[in-house]
């Protein structure tokens, strides 16, 4: 009896100073920005930092789920909004944030140097970040093993020849799926359909989510007990492969391709009925100077937005930006994106 | 003194206690005394307070006590099924009353010791209630009940998990533990034997009403009713005339309570009825009834035969078991018989 | 008189306390959150619209993910059953060496996150079938039956079976005429749970299923959290709590009356013969091998890369917000407190609901009845949508819970509550009324009659629904991952971020945290084996 009250003692204790440390920061004199966003952001505490002293805002983040996710919630919270700003929703969904009206206008000091073909949201709401390419990324060893050649094209991947070594995400419950949905509407335009009803009969595999994609299904992934070589990724899925090895290889062993990218790009906003306008949009700000953009390649493996950025030797070494990736405009895929989505799942699924 | 008055115990629309009184004085030992489903252990809990009563009052000494919880009455209980914590030892069973009067460890202790030294278990302090034999529990469950002094001491059928040839013994034991310590005792048993071995005065129960009340005595010898009378043993019965003031038996005249009519009931319990077989002797003496035996029981040490006589059947004792079918004399005890009025207790069928 | 009055009055409103505590804990965190995100689907433009369940009923689609939905849930229940029973007898009948490792071991698997799980399952070659669905519920929900069923086979009375073994029934006739029927109340509690879980079942269904397959939660998260399809979820949530209503209603018939459970707890036979440990072994080789597999596969790709991916779990990853192995103490922390908010609750509810009566009144019983059901509906609510309900309606300061660090202690209690109530039911229940107003008798008050009695009967099921509810926690991922804030990162949430990203570092970590995770698992569940008040549990 009397063990379980001191258990009970000290359960209390634990919590309450756990739920002090938790929401302490406001009342020593710093003011506290609440940035929300989707589980795949990333930055180094010193570039926080940095903007902290820049600024005397500390910024708190708060990640609410993959890319879908956490739009929709900003979503539905937008009358008491969770934060000040939000970043990550990308050009697949840019309209059900932009028709949802969860960001206020601001345009952002910086934004003029991101190149007019990624500055996609011509009202000043949302601020294009960066952007980054979904491909087909493939297993080097696997193919220098089994083929004579690697496929280049999405018409090679309905080659009988790569029969079975295909895994894609789907789109219903996945970003990445939904871009590859997008390169597929892109290239084949009405027939799009029909080339996932021959990438059907080639032995296409559909899995959730990537990281069921890309480390249970893709043979190339690090400590992989996937079968399959070629697998739907990033462009910058190589270089993170050569950086997150111990030691460092020389050379990838996957290969993005080129010829098979869409392109998505990200963007942040100050969120509408924010706490902290002011603070957020020298957040934003920030985000677009050299100290922020610099900092992604390695954190959230995207490539930074604003030109000329120095990209860390590892990107510049093992990643390719491909020269003319796949795009549809941000209407054009709200418009359709549930009709997509839904035509896809009877035509792959079913 | 328990002075129970007016007491009804409803069950919904079933009335399972009929205004009943009855009391207890201090030192005396009080039974309830009726067939299975009389209402006795209803009795019993109300008068405990674990049953709320419908009307009437239960009182001890001048204080009315009806509303007063169970656990505030001082009113020690003895579970028919014992009831024992099989969580705790014996040990932790008799001091349970103590420790809830807030007594120290070792006057609880010196009090268990004393308690289970009166019943006869000394050493039993740390054995488990499971590794008890059924009479070892109900000692327990004895020493239990009476440890904390109660005022009232209430035992439900206490030897009726007892094995036959240890409940004479065990009966005495409980008379001689009772009278040691004095406390005013009621118990409620259907067993004839129970009662009378140890109770001073008998309250017969029946359909929830009160059949016959007085010293155990007085409702031996005047049941006051013939399915009292039945109940208490009577298995003879004969209905007999009276002239002046006498009543006229086979075995001789008889007189008459003074309160009866023309004609009276005579029960008779099978032992004041002796038969011996006819053969033994010249033939009938004047004081006895001859008849033929229907049905005969040995029992050990006597047997019990079924005799048609030409004043009707009757049930009797006799050392040998004679063939079914022979003549046999039947001898009375008459001044061990039950008179009452037969005009008020025609009912035959009853 | 007054003594009596003041025993009513304070006796009603500890009652009072007692239901409306935890009544008020569900309706403030399970009925308005979810009531509320409901009614956006549901009302267009102010006015009740229940046009959307009618087109869900009429889209031949959702009829046949709803059919699918019941379909492997009961095939995955039997599965669960049939390798679960055999071991729950052995290992309640029986006493040998390792006993206590053996159910630990079975418990683990209770708290993986289906990411991880599913990676060790693929090894199997199974994934993307029925099979692999069935085996990875039957993985999961062992522990249920164990854990459930064994708490009442141990206190089975060993009487009865003497009796009918007396009475000339062979060993498997006393089997199916005497414990199978006393063992029926727990063995349907069990299997409802177990259904239930299967019902509701998201992770498994997604990652090891596959795209191919589609449950009623699936498809409520895809319209949440993904399509922003309130009214699609919304219609496809009431089908779902029908469905499990209907289901908890079956079980409760199945269930029939329960039984005295005998305090006399069986010794068990300690093993000896060689024909015993081979009994033994037969029917322990099911479970063991279906659960020790994946953990196994588990624990040593964990070591991988010479174990480097414990060493990392020190180091807090570029853009994360803390090291893994803080992300474990937090989630050892929120269990902590999730398991004391979420026994204290559901033993409050249990006691109200089987609290003694003096008069039998039909119309409480019925209440009591709807109690312990509306108890059990958290676990027929979609995990998105309750947190997506949370986000809805804790918005206005001074209640603005969203960014609390309690809510994810709340959120894990909610969850939990349903097993507390469940488990802790049947042992009240079975409190022999006599030992009570003996205590009674003795001078215990109401409330020591509760603590002397009820607690100590009722305190081995409470310790294993604490063990639950721990567990749970533990595991939690469904819901924490919308309310998750930087400090609360739990230790789920950053496997699933770790795995999130490509390369090995973070595949290692992941493994490593999970291993970490489902061995504090196993030695909190050994713990309990030692603190377990009574002489033997399991």
């Amino acid at each position: 009896m009397r063990a379980r009250i001191v258990l009970l003692v000290v359960t209390l204790v634990v919590a309450v100073s756990a739920c002090s440390s938790g929401s302490g920061g406001s009342a020593n004199g710093t003011k506290t920005i609440t940035l929300v966003s989707h589980d795949s952001f990333a930055a180094s505490k010193a570039v926080l930092r940095a903007f902290t002293r820049q600024t005397g805002w500390k910024v708190r983040v708060l990640k609410n789920g993959d890319a879908g996710t956490a739009l929709n919630q900003v979503i539905l919270t937008k009358d008491a909004p969770l934060g000040d700003a939000f970043f990550g929703v990308d050009n697949t969904f840019l309209t059900r944030a932009l028709d949802a009206n969860v960001f206020a206008r601001y345009h952002a000091n910086g934004s003029d140097a991101i190149p007019k073909a990624l500055r996609l949201d011509p009202t000043d709401h949302a601020t294009t970040i960066d952007f980054g390419d979904v491909c087909v990324n493939a297993d080097k060893k696997a193919f220098a093993a089994r083929f004579e050649f690697r496929p280049k094209t999405l018409e090679d991947l309905t080659d009988p020849k790569y029969r079975n070594l295909l895994v894609v995400e789907n789109p219903a419950t996945s970003s990445t799926g939904l871009a590859f949905v997008a390169a597929t509407v892109a290239h084949f335009g009405d027939h799009w359909l029909d080339y996932w009803d021959r990438l059907r009969a080639n032995g296409v595999k559909v899995v959730d989510g990537w990281e069921q994609a890309y480390n249970g299904e893709f043979s190339g992934a690090a400590g992989s007990k996937g079968t399959r070589p070629l697998v739907v990724s990033y462009a910058s899925s190589p270089p993170a492969e050569v950086y997150f090895a111990d030691p460092q290889p020389t050379v990838a062993p996957t290969v993005s391709l080129d010829a098979t990218c869409f392109r998505q790009v990200e963007f942040a906003g100050v969120l509408r009925g924010a706490a902290h306008p002011d603070g957020a949009r020298k957040l934003i700000d920030f985000i677009l100077t050299q100290r922020f953009q610099r900092d992604m390649p390695l954190q959230m493996f995207v490539d930074p937005a604003v030109p000329n950025t120095p990209l860390p030797p590892v990107f510049q070494k093992f990643a390719t930006v491909p020269a003319d990736p796949f795009t549809l405009s941000p209407s054009e895929i709200g418009r359709h994106r549930a009709t997509w989505i839904k035509d896809w799942t009877a035509h792959v699924l079913r | 003194m328990l002075r129970v008055a007016g007491v009804s115990v409803h069950y919904g629309s079933v009335v399972a206690v009929d205004r009943v009184d009855l009391t207890v004085a201090d030192g005396e030992i009080g039974a309830v005394l009726g067939p299975s489903g009389s209402g006795k252990t209803s009795l019993l809990r109300a008068v405990a307070g674990l049953e709320p009563v419908a009307s009437g009052t239960v009182t001890w000494d001048a204080t009315d006590v009806t509303a007063v919880p169970p656990h505030r009455r001082d009113f020690g209980l003895m579970f028919q099924d014992h009831a024992l914590f099989d969580h705790r030892d014996v040990l932790g069973n008799v001091t349970f009353g103590l420790r809830m009067r807030g007594d120290r460890t070792e006057a609880r202790a010196d009090r268990a010791r004393e308690m289970l030294d009166l019943v006869g278990l000394t050493g039993y302090e740390h054995r488990r209630i499971d590794e008890l034999s059924g009479g070892e529990q109900q000692r327990v469950a004895l020493a239990r009940a009476l440890a904390p002094r109660p005022r009232l001491l209430m035992l439900d059928e206490p030897l009726a998990a007892v094995d036959r040839e240890r409940r004479t013994d065990l009966a005495s034991e409980l008379h001689r533990i009772i009278r040691a310590t004095g406390t005013a005792t009621l118990l409620v048993t259907h067993d004839l034997d129970e009662a009378f071995t140890l109770a001073d005065s008998v309250v017969i129960l029946d359909h929830g009403r009160v059949e016959r009340a007085g010293s155990a005595r007085a409702v031996w010898r005047t049941p006051g009713s013939v399915r009292a009378a039945r109940f208490l043993g009577v298995a003879t019965e004969l209905t007999l005339p009276i002239a002046a003031g006498v009543i006229t038996t086979p075995w001789g005249p008889l007189p008459a309570p003074d309160d009866i009519g023309s004609t009276a009931w005579i029960g008779f319990r099978p032992a004041d009825l002796r038969y011996r077989a006819e053969a033994d002797a010249a033939g009938a003496a004047t004081d006895e009834v001859t008849g033929t035996v229907r049905a005969t029981w040995f029992r050990g040490d006597h047997s019990v035969s079924h005799i048609d006589t030409a004043v009707g059947a009757l049930v009797a004792v006799g050392r040998d078991q004679p063939p079914i079918g022979t003549s046999v004399a039947v001898r009375a005890d008459l001044e061990a018989a039950v008179i009452l009025d037969s005009e008020r207790y025609a009912e035959p069928g009853l | 008189m007054i003594a009596g009055l003041r025993r009513n009055v304070g006796g009603r409103l500890g009652a009072a306390v007692l239901v409306l505590l935890p009544l008020t804990f569900l309706g403030l965190f399970f009925v308005w959150p979810v009531g509320a995100i409901m009614a956006r689907g549901l009302f267009a433009h102010g006015s009740l619209d229940l046009g959307p369940i009618d087109d869900a009923f009429r889209d031949p689609a959702l009829r046949h993910v709803a059919w699918f939905t019941a379909w492997q849930a009961t095939l995955s229940t039997i599965a669960t059953l049939a390798i679960a029973l055999p071991a729950t007898a052995v290992l309640s009948r029986f006493r040998f060496a390792g006993r206590a490792l053996v159910i630990a071991g079975l418990t683990m698997p209770f708290v993986l996150p289906t990411v991880v799980v599913a990676t060790a399952f693929r090894g199997l070659g199974v994934d993307g079938s029925l099979a692999a669905i069935l085996l990875a519920h039957a993985f999961f929900n062992v522990a249920v039956v164990v854990r459930v069923v064994g708490a009442a086979w141990v206190g089975l009375d060993p009487r009865a079976e003497d009796a009918a073994r007396t009475l000339g029934a062979g060993p498997v006739r006393t089997f199916t005429a005497v414990t199978l029927p006393a063992l029926r109340p727990a063995i349907a509690a069990a299997a409802s749970i177990v259904f239930l879980f299967c019902f509701t079942s998201f992770g498994v269904i997604l990652i090891l299923g596959g795209p191919r397959f589609a449950t009623l939660e699936t498809e409520i998260y895809r319209a949440t959290a993904q399509l922003l399809d309130l009214r699609t979820a919304a219609a496809l949530s009431v089908i779902q709590l029908l469905a499990v209503g209907v289901a908890l209603l079956v079980a409760s018939a199945a269930a029939g009356r329960s039984r005295r459970v005998s305090r006399t707890v069986a010794t068990g036979r300690q093993i000896s013969a060689l024909r015993e440990w081979a009994v033994l072994g037969a029917a322990l080789a099911p479970a063991a091998v279906l659960v020790g597999w994946p953990l196994l596969a588990l624990v040593r790709r964990s070591f991988a890369h010479g174990g480097s991916g414990y060493s990392n779990l020190t180091t807090t990853p570029g853009g994360a917000s803390s090291s893994g192995l803080h992300a474990l103490g937090t989630s050892v922390e929120i269990a902590l407190v999730a398991a004391t908010l979420a026994t204290g609750l559901g033993l409050a509810l249990a006691i109200a609901i089987t609290r003694p009566r003096g008069r039998r009144r039909g119309g409480r019983r019925v209440v009591a009845r709807l109690t312990e059901s509306l108890a059990v509906l958290p676990l027929g609510v979609s995990a998105v949508t309750v947190g997506f309900g949370f986000l809805v309606v804790f918005d206005t300061p001074p209640f603005d819970l969203r960014t609390s660090w309690w809510i994810i202690p709340i959120a894990h209690a909610l969850v939990a509550l349903p097993f507390v109530v469940r488990a802790t039911v049947p042992p009240l229940r079975s409190v022999d009324p006599h030992q009570r107003e003996a205590a009674a008798l003795l001078g215990a008050g109401p409330a020591r009659v509760w603590r002397e009695i009820d607690a100590r009967i009722a305190a081995r099921a409470a310790t294993v629904a604490a063990g639950f509810a721990f567990a749970i926690s533990l595991g939690e991922f469904g819901a924490t991952l919308f309310i998750v804030r930087p400090e609360t990162t739990t230790a789920p949430v950053a496997i699933f971020r770790f795995l999130a990203r490509p390369g090995a570092t973070n595949i290692d970590q992941a493994m490593a945290l999970a291993t970490l995770l489902a061995c504090v698992t196993g030695i909190v569940a050994l713990a309990g084996e030692r603190v377990m008040p009574g002489r033997r549990s399991i």
